[in-house]
């Protein structure tokens, strides 16, 4: 059987054995409702109210301040709809019966973020500013400053990028909020991150983040799917998405799903635990697997040469399609991902590649490698020995010998 | 490090299936086929098909773009037949597999007519790769336009301008030479929105400047038809 090559794990990660073991349990053995009053359900409570405690100490926050979620998508809704709705009122007395509030995002985030922002703004709900990024992807402080507005309620950037790796200073946007509510003597903006991919390669503390809410989910970390949750500072507040019998202080209504609470908590722990060894592992490997793709010609590193995650390499190939040539590596055994229209549901490439000033015939042949704990210097060496001449049949049977300024 | 539970093939196989087969692969086993061995396309240099009739359409920047080359030779009929079809396609798995396909179909049993060519439908090339999944169908409908554009420059070449065949209808989508015609199809087909339509013809992603005339030709087809 042909060796499998998983170089997805920005998409999702296989979960550790170690997470698998600590869940077990809480399926069928400490089955309990963590809102019921006798000592089943109070096994189940204890179980969840540790798990918190141990989120929060590794974020530095208060256990109160974690509320538990379905995953990245839900805890970012949480965040971008909640703030700006919640608010609103409080804007609407401090400035007027005029005031809209105001919410600055950046042209790269996730969907989980813009869609709903997006969607906010087409309703006449907020006004929305997208920061554009710089040719690397990465969002400069100062821009985000000059959007800045009275109306601002809320700030939305993510750590690092999910299609290119690139990590955003997130620690300077937060101080620059905290100088400007200073300042200005006002409560706004909240300053939100999404940190979903960054779990396991960059600390996440929220006292020397300075953000407000932060997002993080399971499954990007040897974690289970389906678990997430959105850090909540004391004193920040949100309207709730779903509504019901009052569990995560009254935001997020729902029987909590204990197994795969206890099983984030624990792998948030192993992630960080084992941070700066993997992530010194991980960048050798990464570089030089940049290195050696680069080496084709006719290709380019799309995000930061360095400010970029640890696992993360992201290459456009130029006169080759990305989802022919993801299907060509999955042939070989070699799991990836890209950023060409082909490979989504819409009709356009990447946004986050296009955002960075890519032409579209760039986008549509990048391809994205996410290195992960299963992943060795063979792995790389075998990627690279089949990388050019999967490159070369497909520019063999492609019409287009397109000139290297569409990388400019 | 933390031992990982590698999935394993066998895993792996509900990754990615299509509703319609449970094969564990995106697209259907002719699809495969031909994307990874792929028939006719040009090897070497296009300059040893400088006098063949090329026909181009699409471009990189909308996702596909594709170039054929067509000779005709008449039988001892005189019939004219596409005896020899070469091509190169930039794109998904998708339309390179439509686009040897086609190629496969135009030249088998001795080659096809030139009329008969010239009816070819990307929905008897689909039929032939055993379906598409429904998000890919619009990968696969420029083919037939490379091969109709070609077959105009073989009239050209011939010295035929009379048989030159205007594409059908009117070209509302320079790129990708889609039609007023092709429009009404998809709109008969049931899109009924501009991403709808899109998702059947790619319209408009190759020169947005057209949307606005497309979304008027929308309104219109579904008024004459749904009303």
């Amino acid at each position: 059987m042909q060796k499998i090559i998983y170089m997805d794990h920005a998409a999702s990660t296989p979960m550790s054995s170690e997470v698998l073991e600590v869940m077990r349990p809480y399926f069928t053995e400490i089955y309990g409702n963590p809102s019921s009053f006798h000592s089943v359900g109070l096994q189940a409570k204890s179980a969840v109210d540790a798990s918190r405690t141990k989120i929060a100490e590794i974020l530095h926050a208060h256990a109160d301040e974690i509320l538990f979620t379905s995953g990245g998508t839900e805890s970012d809704n949480m965040a971008v709809l909640g703030i700006p709705r919640f608010y609103k009122k409080k804007l609407k007395e401090l400035l007027g019966e005029e005031a809209i509030p105001h919410v600055i995002t950046s042209a790269i985030e996730h969907h989980a973020v813009l869609e709903p922002l997006l969607l906010l703004e087409k309703k006449g709900e907020i006004t929305l500013t997208q920061i554009k990024p710089d040719e690397f992807g990465q969002i400069d402080p100062k821009d985000i400053k000059e959007a800045l507005k009275p109306e601002t309620v809320l700030i939305s950037i993510m750590m690092a990028n999910n299609e290119i790796g690139t990590i955003n200073p997130i620690a300077d946007i937060g101080r620059m909020v905290l100088t400007w509510r200073k300042e200005k003597k006002t409560i706004f903006p909240f300053f939100h991150s999404d940190a979903c991919q960054a779990t396991g390669a960059i600390e996440l503390n929220v006292e020397q983040l300075h953000t407000d809410l932060l997002t993080i989910n399971g499954s990007k970390m040897y974690g289970p799917k389906g678990v997430g949750a959105l850090y909540l500072r004391r004193g920040t507040r949100i309207d709730p998405l779903t509504i019901g019998g009052g569990q995560e202080r009254g935001m997020r209504a729902g029987t909590e799903a204990v197994p795969l609470i206890v099983g984030f908590a624990k792998a948030l722990e192993l992630a960080q635990a084992h941070r700066e060894t993997e992530s010194a592992r991980l960048t050798v490997l990464r570089d030089q697997l940049a290195e050696g793709l680069l080496k084709i010609p006719k290709t380019r590193l799309n995000g930061h040469p360095t400010e970029r995650l640890p696992n993360s390499v992201n290459v456009s190939f130029l006169d080759i399609e990305g989802e022919a040539c993801i299907l060509y590596l999955d042939a070989k055994g070699i799991m990836t991902s890209t950023g060409s229209a082909c490979a989504s549901t819409s009709l356009d490439p990447s946004h986050v590649i296009l955002a960075t000033g890519l032409s579209y015939e760039a986008a549509h042949g990048s391809i994205r490698f996410t290195l992960g704990a299963s992943n060795t210097k063979e792995d790389v060496e075998y990627v690279l020995s089949v990388m050019p001449e999967i490159v070369e049949m497909l520019r063999k049977i492609s019409p287009t010998n397109l000139d290297m300024k569409h990388f400019t | 490090m933390d031992p990982i539970i590698k999935p394993t093939n066998e895993e792996r196989k509900g990754d990615v299936v299509t509703p319609a087969a449970d094969k564990g692969w995106f697209y259907a086993d002719a699809v495969k086929e031909h994307f990874f061995r792929p028939k006719n396309f040009l090897e070497g240099d296009e300059v040893e098909y400088k006098d063949a009739a090329m026909g181009m359409v699409g471009s990189p920047a909308c996702g596909d773009a594709m170039k054929v080359w067509i000779r005709v030779q008449k039988d001892n009929e005189g019939n004219e037949r596409i005896t020899d079809f070469k091509w190169k396609t930039f794109g998904c798995a998708s339309a390179i597999a439509s686009t040897s396909m086609m190629s496969v179909m135009v030249t088998e049993n001795g080659g096809m007519t030139v009329e008969q060519a010239l009816k070819l439908r990307p929905q008897d090339i689909m039929e032939r790769l055993g379906g598409l999944p429904a998000r890919k169908v619009h990968c696969s409908v420029l083919g037939d336009k490379a091969l109709r554009s070609a077959i105009n420059d073989y009239f050209r070449k011939s010295d035929q301008q009379e048989r030159i065949i205007v594409e059908h209808g009117r070209i509302i989508d320079k790129v990708l030479k889609v039609t007023d015609h092709d429009i009404e199809e998809a709109v008969l087909d049931g899109a009924h929105t501009l991403e709808q339509v899109q998702a059947k013809t790619k319209v408009g992603t190759g020169d947005a400047s057209c949307i606005p005339e497309v979304e008027q030709l929308i309104r219109f087809y579904k008024d004459k038809y749904f009303g």
